[in-house]
């Protein structure tokens, strides 16, 4: 078991080198993308790990609660607090308390920061549902922090 | 239908594997970003630093270790206390050199190099270097200049990981100006 401190750490300093490595002018969208690169293969190797012995997901639905109720425990040691749909393929995951955000502000303070701090995350997941057979785009959203909203839009093939 | 999920018990404790892979991941961008592998040292042992100036704060407040006396005792405050926190590995400290400036951290398992496998070309990369960092910038924070390196890799066909930290000098403390 490592120390949820040192994933901290190792997060922001990823963070850090990657937003030195990129200077320029579409810089802050090349280092988002960086980082959901990054995000995503985690993601993919995490759900492998997690979902070997689990069985198969009946739909989409229920993939979306794996992903909200035991794939956030094991990451973020807590679960999703909200989770909408439209039943169209958007999903809204809502984390009241965002464990990558805590150490960071609570309030409006640093919010030009948040997106950094949340693109290795939105790959995180779209890692995860690519590897259970789900196309997606995953954004996220903050308006106060450490609340924050994960959007999920199912691309169909 | 409910599945279980192995939940930690314990809340500072995570799951390992996403920090593996994570560090998996950010070492896969270094090779992509940096031509020879020695530049990928340096900047895992700079991004290692930089972490551990930080989480040395995060140990002396969680693990209550006072000052250490000697060289001896700051090892055994590495290998038993720290690395057991944060990795939740012991390693054994051997190879003192008679001076007792040198010593060795020997890991039989690094939980970093799980699922990893090197390829060919590149074979001066130096996989786990962000730990010389770690410790060498932690160390740094309590006055001590150390000399940390890899001595042995698993990754290369070594029996053990072996890391080889030397004691340089004592980092005295400035007193501010005008302060005296």
């Amino acid at each position: 078991m490592a120390d949820e401190a040192l994933f901290q750490f190792l997060h922001s300093e990823i963070i850090q080198y990657v937003n030195s490595a990129e200077t320029g002018e579409s810089e802050n969208g090349r280092c988002v993308s960086k980082l959901e690169n990054m995000g995503f293969r985690v993601g993919q190797g995490l759900i492998e790990r997690f979902t070997k012995d689990t069985p198969r997901f009946k739909d989409e639905l229920d993939v979306m609660k794996f992903i909200c109720k035991d794939f956030w425990t094991s990451v973020f040691k807590k679960q999703i607090d909200n989770l909408r749909t439209n039943h169209q393929g958007i999903y809204v995951l809502q984390d009241n308390k965002f464990r990558l955000l805590t150490q960071l502000s609570a309030g409006k303070q640093y919010l030009e920061h948040a997106p950094k701090f949340l693109a290795f995350t939105c790959g995180l997941v779209r890692g995860a549902l690519s590897n259970l057979g789900v196309r997606s785009i995953v954004t996220a959203e903050v308006s106060v922090m450490p609340a924050c909203k994960f959007q999920v839009m199912i691309q169909k093939i | 239908m409910s599945r279980q999920s192995n939940r930690p018990t314990d809340s500072k404790k995570m799951n390992s594997e996403l920090f593996t892979l994570t560090y998996g991941a950010l070492v896969t961008q270094l090779c992509k970003d940096y031509e020879n592998d020695e530049e990928v040292n340096k900047q895992l042992d700079k991004m290692g630093y930089n972490i551990g100036v930080r989480l040395i704060e995060d140990f002396l407040a969680r693990s209550s270790v006072g000052r250490c006396h000697d060289f001896r005792e700051t090892a055994d405050v590495i290998a038993k206390v720290a690395f057991k926190m944060y990795l939740g590995i012991t390693p054994s400290v051997t190879n003192w050199s008679p001076a007792g400036d040198e010593f060795s951290l020997i890991l039989e398992s690094n939980p970093l190099v799980d699922f990893v496998e090197l390829p060919d070309n590149h074979n001066n990369l130096v996989y786990s270097n962000l730990l010389c960092g770690v410790l060498r910038g932690a160390l740094e924070m309590v006055q001590m200049a150390v000399d940390v390196r890899f001595a042995q890799d698993t990754l290369r066909g070594d029996n053990v990981t072996e890391i080889r930290m030397k004691f340089i000098k004592r980092i005295e403390e400035n007193m501010p100006a005008g302060d005296e």
